[in-house]
């Protein structure tokens, strides 16, 4: 392009700005996404980009680097020229490995043709389940506190959320009482995130049971998000789908993200029956085509030799889980003791300051970031999470700040009601 | 559940500070359990020492390091045993390990100067009964040391606040 065309651009540009109130391309939105709230996770990550030495406490993904033997994987693979397209569905050996690893790991057959669509992240395979179960009004049903993601994916492919709490003092589970006030004629589909994000529950196989006979006698589908499964600290994790007669009925999402320290390669699988799997891989074939071949490469070295690595990961979350967990009680902040995944969820009513306020307070006066607990549903209000991702001696730093934090509070009177010592 | 010995020695071969209530709140046991159990690992010799891993490059007069590999010819009355625990005597020598393939022994040496050490093995170790041949190989840099990387480089950075 010459230097004259760049002009003449500039001039047509002008032209166009020229004549207001022909072009205005709020106008032009769909009406879902611009009711759609952004998320509250974001929004917090605007104000703490701008600030220096802050300790986070606010990240949702591993603080290891993936391991090498797995990064090492995909630069061999890019210099032997792997980088054209997979099939819709994803290399068939990470197929094969993940059926394997899937069958070892909850003793569920899964055929790698017709049953496991490979997905760019868990995010995309719980956006491909909702669009392509979900018809312009089916409900469904998501327990909060929970990941930021269902409620916009359930709205954006035409379906109605309908949030349903869950308590501290139910240990954050699912309880079927309040499950069956939530289904109606029009309910489709219910979402279990297990271990749960932000609040570090699990459902253990009898919690889980106890929901099944409602999901059966009212047809529902159940879309499992495990990503955290391997991050379960006592006892073995129990999916949904290992229930008599329940794998048929689950849309099982899981990904290497948080296991494997993979969060930026963006991969995550499906498993579910052929008629659902095929459905999603309709969809994702039109819309992502494959995820990225060189991730998918990855994926294959993680799962085959990732093991030993998961594990030494997982003992390292699980000590700083107890170190955070400890600290939290001595501070006096009421904490359901998490069960799973890499989050502490500690209450922050005794303060009489609202989620939002603690937080912004806590990273203005302290710089310690944590997340909000209402970005993950109402019910999240009155807690804040708390990611232990982070390496001990960020935890004992943050652990200061936060104690000198509620004494400034206290000192200062904060609407009267101070610290409550539990 | 995993032995409860091994997961103290993984607390403690990362950080050999750690004292015994800090290793408790890690592990969700008591500080007396901990007590008893290092107590244990001590006595019984799995712990043999509590250091401090070095960068010793980043001081001024650093050291200078030789890996050495020894050919042996072996007596009725003389095993590598006796060969290897007379070398390991020497306090320059930080190593010393009997190895598979063209060489029988290696260990390795610290001294002031490269002068220092070539004369350590040419006097004492050159001149050992048994010691057929040697062969010096003098460390340029060392970029990672018990498990521990030296170089510096800058950790790409996370986000602060992700879903």
């Amino acid at each position: 392009m010459t230097d004259g065309e760049i002009g003449e651009k500039k001039n047509k540009k002008k032209l166009t700005m020229a004549k207001p109130g022909l072009w205005r391309p709020e106008a032009h939105l769909s009406t879902t996404v611009r009711d759609m709230p952004p998320s509250g996770i974001r929004k917090f990550f605007d104000i703490v980009v701008e600030m220096e030495d802050v300790i986070s406490l606010g990240v949702g993904e591993p603080d290891f680097p993936t391991p090498w033997h797995i990064r090492e994987a995909c630069i061999y693979s890019l210099e032997g020229g792997q980088t054209s397209y997979t099939s819709n569905k994803g290399l068939p050996e990470l197929r094969e490995v993940l059926a394997e690893s899937v069958e070892e790991d909850l003793a569920l057959d899964y055929d790698p043709e017709e049953e496991i669509l490979i997905t760019t992240g868990v995010s995309e395979a719980v956006d491909l389940a909702f669009r392509a179960t979900l018809n312009p009004g089916d409900e469904v049903i998501v327990p909060q506190p929970c990941y930021v993601a269902y409620v916009p994916d359930v709205l954006l492919a035409g379906g109605v959320p309908r949030p349903v709490a869950t308590r501290l003092s139910e240990e954050f589970k699912l309880r079927p009482e309040d499950l069956a006030g939530e289904i109606t004629e029009r309910t489709k589909a219910l979402v279990l995130s297990y271990p749960n994000n932000p609040t570090g529950a699990v459902m253990t196989r009898e919690d889980l049971e106890e929901i099944a006979d409602l999901v059966v006698e009212n047809d529902l589908l159940v879309v499992s998000d495990e990503v955290y499964d391997k991050l379960t600290y006592d006892g073995k994790h129990a999916s949904f789908a290992q229930l008599e007669g329940m794998q048929e009925r689950t849309v099982l999402l899981n990904g290497l993200s948080k296991s494997s320290a993979m969060t930026g390669w963006r991969i995550g699988y499906a498993l579910g029956d052929p008629a659902i799997i095929g459905a999603m891989t309709k969809v994702h074939q039109y819309t992502m085509l494959c995820a990225p071949t060189m991730a998918q490469v990855a994926a294959i070295e993680a799962v085959r030799r990732g093991e030993g690595e998961v594990m030494a990961m997982k003992r390292e979350y699980d000590r700083r889980r107890r170190l955070f967990v400890s600290e939290l009680e001595r501070l006096g902040l009421p904490c359901f003791e998490p069960k799973g995944a890499f989050y502490a969820f500690p209450s922050i009513q005794g303060t009489g300051l609202t989620s939002e306020e603690f937080a912004e307070e806590l990273l203005k006066e302290e710089r310690v970031a944590a997340v909000p607990g209402n970005a993950f549903g109402e019910s999240g209000e009155g807690f804040i999470r708390c990611s232990y991702a982070t390496s001990k001696e960020e935890i004992l730093e943050a652990i200061d700040r936060i104690e000198r934090f509620l004494a400034n509070l206290e000192a200062r009177g904060r609407s009267g009601k101070g610290i409550k010592k539990v | 559940m995993r032995d409860f010995a091994k997961e103290i020695l993984e607390v403690l071969e990362e950080n050999a500070r750690a004292t015994p209530g800090e290793i408790a709140t890690l592990l969700g046991r008591s500080e007396e359990e901990v007590s008893g159990e290092i107590k244990g690992l001590e006595e019984s010799g799995v712990i043999r020492k509590y250091m401090t891993m070095i960068n010793w490059e980043k001081i001024d007069d650093g050291y200078v390091y030789a890996i050495v590999e020894l050919k042996v010819s072996l007596h009725r009355d003389k095993g590598y045993d006796a060969i290897a625990e007379r070398i390991a005597r020497f306090s320059e020598v930080q190593s010393v390990r009997l190895i598979s393939g063209d060489h029988d022994i290696s260990f390795t040496v610290r001294g002031k100067s490269m002068k220092d050490v070539a004369f350590f093995v040419t006097e004492k170790i050159a001149t050992l009964k048994g010691v057929e041949s040697t062969c010096t190989h003098f460390v340029l840099k060392s970029y990672k040391e018990h498990g521990v990387i030296l170089y510096d480089r800058a950790q790409p950075k996370r986000l602060v606040v992700t879903a």
